[in-house]
């Protein structure tokens, strides 16, 4: 999976990042995480509030902190 | 509503404590005792029924019922969702750019980014614990008022040339934003919500009181009234100057406003001093200002600084402050 967190760099984004990994840790396999923090870039993903995740190029979430249970939720949802 | 506490913190400091009755001690301690759990009560019932409603909403959704609007109709839109969507700081940049790229014209999104602080949560629950519905009221219907205008003015000046990063405009038009969750994922959101912001803020809460407590008991009236302006001409302007740098701070700043509005200070006075709080948020200028040319945030800072100044004038002079 190709794991995107987009944040203009706050503290929830950082947090945000924070818990993608431990997520990814926790379901195993190799996935690739991602920090978009090029506001331009983020524009693409239609994407107006932040912290977002974007899982293979498609937004699962945005404005919210998710905490890591919610992450591995969304990653085996896949 | 509250006697019973009242009466219990009364009996708590008098009698199991044994303070002196009429002292300074024990009417600072039995206020402080009552404030605080009164004002903890209230905040986490108020922060949880807004949290509730708001996961009804979100930016995106927000984008799309703003899209295509007329200039004032979207205006007082734009104002209306400001206050039951959540709304972070730290998304002001991508929010506004978003907004534009969706053809939302800047008029309109200057009274969202308005509205939005103004009527965040926790000054909301605080001015209802505090104040009551009717003072509540009237602070929601003057902010709307500031963003509904504010923003119109904003949109009639011809500001987007100082839009500092490109965007271009989508074409058609957005679709609908669902958003999924069971009633018991809303109500758990709700209440993570609120023991996060409580966590936040319950420090600040007790120290602002604590403080508001120690006027209430020591400091007369006379002296407020005669160093909070009183009816002087400059009070509501030396309390907005006073508002800016205290953003962030609107849970400790309002037991303040309380005691001083106890004391002599003027309700318009005090309102535009809450307004300027939450509304010239210096840190929100510093997000803004990545995109924005300082210009333009000069511009909005001005209005609405206006806005709120003008609102406490008129409301001091109507009123005559008292409600």
């Amino acid at each position: 999976m190709k794991i995107e967190i987009l944040g203009t760099g706050c503290a929830k984004c950082k947090a945000m990042h924070e818990n993608v990994k431990l997520a990814v840790a926790s379901i195993g396999g190799f996935h690739e995480i991602k920090k978009v923090e090029d506001i331009v870039e983020i524009m693409k993903y239609n994407v107006v509030s932040t912290p977002a995740l974007v899982v293979d190029g498609v937004v699962k979430s945005s404005g919210k902190l998710l905490n890591v249970d919610e992450i591995v939720n969304i990653l085996n949802s896949k | 509503m509250f006697d019973w506490l009242e009466n219990l913190s009364a009996i708590f400091v008098y009698q199991i404590l044994e303070i002196e009755k009429e002292s300074n001690l024990g009417s600072a301690l039995s206020f402080f005792i009552y404030d605080v759990i009164k004002i903890f009560i209230l905040l986490i019932a108020i922060i949880f029924v807004v949290s509730f409603l708001r996961t009804y909403f979100n930016t995106e959704k927000v984008r799309v019922y703003l899209q295509d609007r007329n200039e004032f109709s979207g205006n007082i839109l734009a104002s209306l969702f400001g206050i039951i969507t959540p709304f972070c700081t730290c998304s002001a940049i991508p929010l506004f750019l978003g907004f534009i790229q969706a053809r939302i014209p800047i008029g309109i999104t200057f009274s969202f980014l308005i509205s939005a602080p103004l009527n965040n949560e926790i000054v909301i629950a605080m001015l209802f614990s505090i104040f009551g519905w009717k003072i509540t009221a009237i602070y929601i219907g003057l902010g709307l008022f500031i963003a509904i205008l504010a923003g119109f003015i904003i949109g009639k000046l011809n500001l987007e040339k100082y839009i500092l990063i490109p965007v271009t405009p989508m074409e058609g038009e957005l679709e609908d934003v669902k958003i999924g969750l069971s009633f018991k994922k809303r109500l758990d959101e709700a209440w993570q919500n609120t023991v996060d912001i409580f966590k936040k803020i319950y420090l600040y809460v007790i120290l602002g009181v604590g403080v508001g407590a120690f006027i209430h008991g020591y400091v007369p009236a006379e002296f407020i009234a005669k160093y909070s302006g009183g009816d002087a001409w400059y009070s509501v302007l030396v309390a907005v100057l006073m508002g800016i740098p205290m953003y962030s701070n609107a849970a400790g700043v309002m037991p303040l406003v309380e005691v001083l509005t106890e004391k002599g200070m003027l309700l318009g006075t005090a309102l535009s001093f809450v307004m300027a709080v939450t509304a010239l948020s210096l840190p929100e200028a510093m997000i803004l200002k990545r995109i924005l040319h300082t210009k333009l945030i000069a511009l909005f800072f001005g209005i609405v600084g206006f806005g709120v100044l003008v609102v406490g004038y008129i409301f001091n002079f109507i009123l005559g402050g008292s409600l």
